[in-house]
């Protein structure tokens, strides 16, 4: 996971850097050019600024996602799924000290990130304010959320931006097995008992309208973003995204018999365009912006984790030793 | 009050219900490493990202998990980021073949004419 979503920031006219046009010129046809562009190049204030956002933003969805679906490992169906959560789980932590180094190569320090995290300054994927009531909800979870997070990352991996696409191209890789796993439990449990195809239902009622919001709001009402297209940050509009993500798994929910818990739900064919209900975006804001059933809970247990290994970076902390922004 | 968890373990831990917005304590910094990553011996080591750690052996504990952990590996370099020497892209320019050099080329030389004109002098 988990990379969908979201947020830039809105730069009022006043704000906005003056660059230099030559530059910015050169810049901007080298990204048209399908060249990449590196932590020492050149490159306009507000490119990274958003680059850090979008990217420490995908950082913290790894992190805070691994909770909901982390606090089950204990309560596993058997030895071998245990197995494969935990892999998973560890998996989507490696990502984030992936993407951590990389939003870093811009000139954030990891530490910062992970403060801003905690004190609730900067957002991750909304989805993981919702909770994971049983363990079809992990199924789902790894199935349909990592599913709609390979979109988004496969697309970024195409970006302009150096560490970012190859910290991209190793977590795709990673996320195949994520996938194929949650496919895997959400089989198991839709093809077993009445009871075990009731609860995978339930667990897809409770989760539909997270994934709706997972690709974040309707382009009709997003922050514009035509700049930061053209400079190859962000690959699609969250509507092309989620297009893409129902045409891809509707049919596959549909196919083990599972409802979709939205009437409206269809594809047009003459369009080849999905018609949903339109998702709450009023509740997908006040949820980002912290009044969601784990908001408080997910950013609680990210920080006790942080006050209980306190003493541990302290004891091994070597003061001669100076922090160095990595390389790439 | 502390925050109910549908975890029972997390419930237990007797978190406060309210949010916390004091900063973590955050202004010591390990440093960092860069990982290079061999497949199979015979093969070269590739730079395949850095972690963070206060010293090489925690580096590639780190470092074996991050990046061992999955792929084929028989070897790993961990290298502190400050001892990389590295040069600017803004000085690419200096890596340009200078086409003056042929002399450096193995398309420089061209003994064929020669021969050619050798054999057709002397085969009478
Ligand atoms: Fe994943
Ligand atoms: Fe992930």
């Amino acid at each position: 996971m988990y990379g969908g979503g979201y947020i830039f920031e809105e730069t009022k006219n006043g704000e906005r850097t003056v660059e230099d046009p030559k530059r910015l010129e050169d810049f901007e046809a080298r990204i048209q050019a399908g060249e990449k562009i590196e932590p020492m190049d050149w490159m306009p204030a507000e490119y990274r600024k958003q680059l850090i956002r979008m990217i420490e933003q995908h950082a913290h969805s790894e992190i805070i996602g691994a909770l909901p679906e982390g606090t089950w490992i204990t309560r596993a169906p058997g030895f071998r799924r245990k197995l494969a959560l935990m892999a998973k789980v560890q998996d989507e932590v490696g990502h984030a000290q992936l993407l951590y180094s990389a939003a870093e190569t811009l000139g954030k320090p990891r530490e910062m990130m992970i403060n801003d995290l905690i004190t609730g300054k900067s957002k991750y994927s909304n989805v993981f304010n919702y909770p994971a009531v049983t363990w079809a909800d992990t199924a789902v979870i790894a199935w349909l959320i990592d599913a709609g997070a390979i979109i988004n990352q496969v697309a970024n991996s195409k970006g302009s931006y150096g560490p970012y696409c190859r910290a991209l191209e190793r977590i795709c890789m990673e996320e195949s097995f994520h996938l194929k796993y949650g496919h895997d439990n959400v089989v198991f449990l839709a093809t077993g008992t009445p009871k075990q195809r009731e609860m995978v239902q339930d667990a897809l009622n409770r989760w539909w309208k997270p994934i709706m919001h997972f690709f974040g709001p309707s382009d009709k009402i997003s922050v514009h973003t035509e700049t930061l297209m053209r400079w190859k940050v962000k690959m699609a509009s969250n509507d092309d995204m989620r297009q893409k993500f129902l045409d891809m798994y509707v049919p596959k929910i549909w196919e083990l018999g599972l409802s979709i818990p939205d009437q409206k739900l269809k594809k047009n064919e003459d369009t080849g365009i999905w018609d949903y209900t339109e998702p709450d975006w009023e509740e997908f804001k006040r949820v980002i912006n912290g009044d969601g059933p784990c908001n408080k809970e997910r950013l609680a247990v990210r920080r006790r984790a942080e006050e209980k290994g306190e003493w541990v970076r302290k004891a091994l902390m070597r003061n001669a030793e100076e922090y160095t922004i990595p390389l790439s | 009050m502390s925050l109910k968890s549908l975890d029972p373990r997390i419930t237990r831990e007797g978190l406060p219900e309210e949010p916390d917005n004091t900063p973590v304590e955050n202004i010591h910094h390990w440093t960092t490493f860069e990982v290079f990553h061999q497949t199979k011996k015979g093969d070269r080591h590739i730079h395949v990202g850095s972690v963070h750690a206060p010293n090489h052996e925690m580096a590639y504990i780190l470092a074996k998990e991050q990046f061992a952990r999955r792929a084929d590996c028989v070897s790993l370099w961990i290298v502190k980021t400050s001892d990389v020497y590295q040069t600017n892209y803004r000085d690419e320019d200096m890596y340009e073949n200078n086409q003056e050099k042929m002399y450096r080329e193995a398309g420089g030389y061209k003994v064929m004419e020669r021969i050619n004109k050798y054999r057709k002098e002397h085969s009478k």
